[in-house]
């Protein structure tokens, strides 16, 4: 049970685990925020925000997969593989992939339903960025559903993700944890 | 959807009735001070073809620009080119066919923004006219939207096309100076002061130049 014992991702993984984790989770609110709120100021100010956080999250996830293809992660502790049942592993590895699939349709649908209300993104108020698709109004509410969907299903998996961390951290008391814990 | 419908079949009687009202103005005022005699040959009348023309505009809302235009406008022009210092421009836009994004275009009617139920017309009408090039004027005159008026001057383009003539130009205008955008919508950090307004319209009957 040493923390020393168990391999651990490197600094960066942990960082861009530990920012998008934050990052996801409060576009995520601010989404389901926006859309109840009626036309107002802070309306717009927040579904800017809210899509300058995306974009954001899109640009970091390829810098994460990038750096996730070219780095090796640390292999699974013994007393964890040994423990866990096949399903197990499949879920596990199931619900990575899953995640990282929608890393990157959630904003990129969310991005293309903006284009396609003919609202270009001006990335934080600055940086126009080029539109995915153009103005089409049917397109777009298909697109707004899809961008929906996708982010429900990522938090579905995000709180499965985390669930299961739980479980090996207190139930299992596997130290599996640690290989994602910053510091020392 | 039916809130919406009752708006526009509001802001379109509202307009009705203000053109009423206003109608019989200008022919009292033109009757008055009539002495023919010295007065140069009016300028011909032109007839605006709505279906080839368009007005539009650009804002900006936390750096983004959206597109929008009015459907319905009319216009009064009586212009020869070759005499422009006798033109008129009256230009008249229902601010109720405003399209931007079809989610808040009945926010747009509301009193903060354009009010239409108690100013359905945005107009221009003009007091001179220069020419400043080939085909080329300034039109000065008064913008008066959402009752307040503002002195603009409109460089406009005439080109020939199949018979008719399109004018084309543009200008800028702050939507604070009208009350376009007010209480919290009066943050320009969230939607520009500075809008961009274009229009192109075909008329007919314009003297050629």
């Amino acid at each position: 049970m040493s923390p020393a014992a168990t391999p651990r991702y490197s600094a960066v993984a942990m960082a861009l685990h530990w920012v998008l984790a934050l990052a996801i989770l409060t576009a995520f609110g601010v989404g389901l925020y926006v859309e109840g709120l009626p036309f107002s100021p802070e309306k717009l100010k927040l579904l800017n925000w809210h899509k300058w956080a995306g974009v954001s999250i899109l640009f970091l996830s390829v810098l994460r997969l990038v750096w996730r293809i070219t780095h090796r992660p640390p292999e699974l502790p013994a007393k964890v593989r040994q423990n866990m049942p096949g399903w197990q592993m499949a879920a596990f590895h199931g619900t990575h992939h899953l995640m990282y699939l929608l890393f990157f349709i959630v904003p990129l649908a969310g991005w293309a339903y903006s284009s396609a209300k003919g609202f270009p993104i001006v990335w934080f108020g600055v940086l126009p960025l080029p539109d995915l698709i153009g103005k089409d109004e049917a397109l777009a509410h298909t697109l707004k559903e899809a961008h929906e969907l996708a982010a429900f299903a990522l938090i579905g998996l995000v709180a499965l993700h985390v669930a299961a961390a739980l479980k090996h951290q207190f139930v299992d008391r596997d130290g599996l944890l640690d290989r994602m814990r910053p510091g020392r | 959807m039916k809130f919406r419908l009752s708006m526009l079949a509001l802001a379109m009687l509202f307009s009705l009735c203000a053109e009423a009202a206003t109608k019989p103005v200008p022919t009292a005022t033109a009757t008055a001070p009539a002495p023919v005699a010295a007065t140069p040959v009016p300028a011909p009348q032109a007839r605006l073809v709505a279906a080839s023309s368009e007005v539009t505009f650009t804002a900006k809302q936390v750096g983004v620009p959206m597109d929008g235009r009015f459907k319905r406008f009319d216009a009064q022009i009586a212009l020869d080119p070759k005499q422009p210092q006798n033109g008129k421009v009256n230009f008249g836009i229902e601010l109720g066919s405003v399209s931007l994004e079809p989610a808040t275009d009945a926010e747009l009617l509301k009193p903060e923004w354009f009010n239409t139920a108690k100013f359905p017309k945005a107009t221009f009408v003009s007091s001179s006219i220069k020419a400043t090039g080939a085909g080329r004027f300034d039109v000065s005159g008064k913008l008066s939207i959402k009752g307040q008026q503002r002195d603009l001057t409109v460089p406009v383009v005439l080109a020939a096309a199949g018979g008719n003539t399109v004018a084309t130009g543009s200008f800028a205008l702050k939507r604070l100076d009208f009350k376009v955008g007010e209480g919290d919508w009066a943050d320009t950090s969230v939607v520009a002061n500075d809008v961009q307004v274009k229009f192109k319209l075909t008329l007919q009957g314009l003297p050629a130049f």
